[in-house]
C-alpha cells in the first residue's frame, strides 16, 4: 500500500518565494487498485506522482510505500523499484538505441544475472505486445509503440506500482487507445497497481477510483461513476467533461428521472431506448 | 536532406569478422595500424596489402560501401599524394612546367596513399561489421581495468550510448525547426557565409533549449529507473570471448612481427 499523509510540498522560487504545489494532502492507494488522478494543468498531479518513487521529498508530511518512507535514504532504491514510473514524453525516456536494451536498461540497474534479465525482457515486451520490434531502434516507432516500450522497461523491474505521469498527452487517438489498453491489461491480467495521471476525463473511466485535484488538494474523489454526476463541479475545475456526460445532465436537468450518471455511449443508447 | 545522415554505418551479417569480439576487433585494429606506420619499404606494403585485402573479403560486406567511406576523404589522399610526388628531393623522372617529379617522390607518394587508403578502409571493417552498441561495450570493457586511474569508463560508454540513441531524434527535431522557421520566411540557403551563419542562430537556439530539457528529463527518468551510475550493474548482453578471437589476436600479432622484420632486414 501507498500511503500519503499530509504531504504538502512547497517549490522554492527564485526572490526567497515559495510555492505551494501539494497542500496538506492525504490519500491511500492499495495494491491492485486502478486510481486515475485527474486535474489541469497546475494543479499539483504532476508533483504529487513525483512523490510516489521518491523524485521529490515531501516538504512537510510522509510519503509510505509499503511501509517504507520515501525521505529515508537507505530505503530509495528498493522505493524506486516497487514503484515504476513513465513519464509524459515517449522520447525523453527511452535510453538505449534498440528496443530490447532499453527494456534491459532497468533490470540491469538492479544487478540482476543476465539470464534473468534475458527472461524478464522477452515477458515485458510480449505482455506490451511490442516482440516483433524488440531490435527496432525507439526512433523509428510510433508515438505509442515508443511508450508501450517504456512501459515494458517499467515492468521489467517488476514493480507493484506503476504511476503514469500524463502518459498520453503528447500521443494521437490511435496511441492513447493502444497505451489505455496495455494499462488496463497490466491491471486486470497482472494485477499491477496503477496512479494514470491524467487531464483527459475519458481515460478515468476505467479506474477503480478517480481523484480530482485542484490547487494542491483533492476536492473530489469516488468512483468514475460518482466522480462524474458532478458535472457543475467539474466544469467549474476547467475539466473537459466528455461530451456524454454533459449530455445526460442536461437531459437530467430537465427530465428529473433520467440517470445523471452515465460515462459512455452505450450506456446512453440503453438509457434512451430501454 | 537530414534524414540521410548516419551514424554507424552497421551492414548486418554472419561473416567471421561480424562474429569476432568488439574488444577483439578494436584491439586488432590498433595492432594493425601499429604495423601500418612501421613498414616502410616496398615488400612490407606489398604484404599488407594482400592482409588487408583478405581481411575486406573476409568480412563480406559488398565493396562498395568501403568505396563509399573513402570518398570524403578522396580531396585529403590526393592531396598527400601529389605533395609528395612533387616535393621530395632526388633523381629527377620528369618536368611539368616549374614542378619536378622525383623517383623518391614517386615512391613515397604511392606508399603514403596506400598507407592512407588502408587506414581509412580497415577502421570500416571495424565499423561495418560492428553495431554502434557493441562497439560501446567493447570500448567499456577495455578502459576498466584504467578505471583505478581514474578513467571513468562506464559514464564514457553510457554518455556515448545516449548519443547515439539522441542524433536522430535531435536530427528530426532540427528538420521540424527548420521547417517551421521556413514557413515563416527564413532564409537558410543564400547569402554569403556570413549570412549564412547569421541565419543558423535562431535555428541553434531553440535547438538547444530543447536538447537541454530532454537532458533534464531524461536523467529524470533514468534515476526513476534505478539507474545509479556503473557500480553493479550487469549487462544483459554478455561478451564472448572464443577461440576465434585468440586467433585473430594470434595472427594480427604475427603479422606484426613480420612487419617489424621487413623494416629492419631491409
Amino acid at each position: 500500500m501507498i500511503e500519503i499523509r499530509n504531504l504538502t510540498h512547497k517549490y522554492r522560487m527564485g526572490n526567497n518565494q515559495e510555492l505551494t504545489a501539494i497542500n496538506n494532502l492525504s490519500l491511500k492507494i492499495a495494491k491492485g487498485e486502478f486510481v486515475a488522478v485527474l486535474g489541469h494543468n497546475g494543479s499539483g498531479k504532476s508533483t504529487l506522482a513525483k512523490h510516489l518513487n521518491a523524485l521529490l521529498l515531501p516538504t512537510e508530511g510522509k510519503v509510505m510505500v509499503n511501509g517504507l518512507d520515501t525521505s529515508d535514504p537507505n530505503q530509495l532504491w528498493e522505493i524506486r523499484q516497487q514503484v515504476g514510473m513513465v513519464f509524459q514524453n515517449p522520447d525523453n525516456q527511452l535510453i538505449a538505441t534498440t528496443v530490447e536494451e532499453d527494456v534491459a536498461f532497468g533490470p540491469e540497474n538492479l544487478g540482476i544475472s543476465p539470464e534473468k534479465i534475458r527472461q524478464r525482457v522477452d515477458e515485458a515486451l510480449d505482455i506490451v505486445g511490442m516482440a516483433d520490434f524488440k531490435s527496432r531502434a525507439p526512433h523509428l516507432l510510433s508515438g505509442g509503440q515508443k511508450q508501450r516500450v517504456a512501459i515494458a522497461g517499467i515492468i521489467a523491474m517488476r514493480p507493484q506500482y506503476l504511476v503514469l505521469d500524463e502518459p498520453t498527452a503528447m500521443l494521437d487517438p490511435s496511441g492513447r487507445d493502444e497505451v489505455i489498453s496495455t494499462i488496463k491489461k497490466l491491471n486486470k491480467e497482472e494485477g499491477l497497481s496503477i496512479v494514470h495521471i491524467t487531464h483527459f476525463m475519458e481515460e478515468a473511466v476505467y479506474a477503480d477510483r478517480v481523484v480530482v485535484m485542484e490547487a494542491g488538494e483533492i476536492v473530489l474523489e469516488g468512483k468514475p461513476r460518482e466522480v462524474f454526476s458532478q458535472v457543475s463541479v467539474l466544469k467549474k475545475l476547467h475539466l473537459d467533461v466528455p461530451a456524454i456526460t454533459v449530455l445526460a445532465y442536461l437531459l437530467n436537468k430537465e427530465i428529473p428521472e433520467f440517470p445523471r450518471d452515465i460515462m459512455t455511449i452505450e450506456e446512453m443508447v440503453v438509457a434512451l431506448c430501454p | 536532406m537530414l534524414k540521410d545522415i548516419t551514424i554507424g554505418q552497421y551492414i548486418p551479417g554472419d561473416s567471421l569478422i561480424h562474429r569476432l569480439d568488439p574488444r577483439t576487433k578494436i584491439l586488432t585494429v590498433i595492432i594493425y595500424m601499429t604495423a601500418l606506420f612501421i613498414i616502410n619499404n616496398a615488400i612490407g606494403y606489398y604484404f599488407i596489402l594482400l592482409f588487408s585485402l583478405n581481411i575486406i573479403l573476409l568480412s563480406r560486406v559488398p565493396i562498395k560501401y568501403y568505396l563509399k567511406g573513402l570518398k570524403p576523404l578522396l580531396i585529403i589522399i590526393i592531396l598527400t599524394v601529389s605533395l609528395h610526388i612533387f616535393m621530395t628531393p632526388g633523381t629527377v623522372v620528369a618536368e611539368i612546367g616549374p614542378l619536378v617529379v622525383t623517383r623518391e617522390g614517386l615512391k613515397q607518394g604511392i606508399f603514403m596513399g596506400t598507407r592512407l587508403i588502408l587506414l581509412v578502409t580497415v577502421t570500416s571493417v571495424l565499423t561495418l561489421t560492428t553495431t554502434p552498441m557493441t562497439l560501446t561495450d567493447g570500448i567499456e570493457r577495455l578502459l576498466n581495468p584504467f578505471k583505478r586511474i581514474g578513467v571513468p569508463a562506464h559514464e564514457l560508454a553510457m554518455m556515448m550510448t545516449i548519443a547515439l540513441r539522441f542524433i536522430p531524434t535531435l536530427i528530426e527535431e532540427t528538420d521540424k525547426i527548420m521547417k517551421a522557421q521556413m514557413a515563416r520566411g527564413a532564409d537558410f540557403e543564400s547569402g554569403n557565409i556570413i549570412q549564412r551563419a547569421k541565419a543558423l542562430i535562431p535555428l541553434l537556439v531553440p535547438l538547444f533549449l530543447g536538447a537541454f530539457r530532454r537532458a533534464d528529463e531524461l536523467a529524470m527518468a533514468m534515476e526513476a529507473r534505478c539507474y545509479r551510475g556503473g557500480e553493479n550493474r550487469t549487462r544483459m548482453k554478455q561478451l564472448m570471448y572464443t577461440s576465434l578471437d585468440t586467433g585473430a589476436m594470434f595472427v594480427t600479432i604475427v603479422f606484426l612481427g613480420f612487419s617489424i622484420y621487413t623494416r629492419v632486414a631491409a
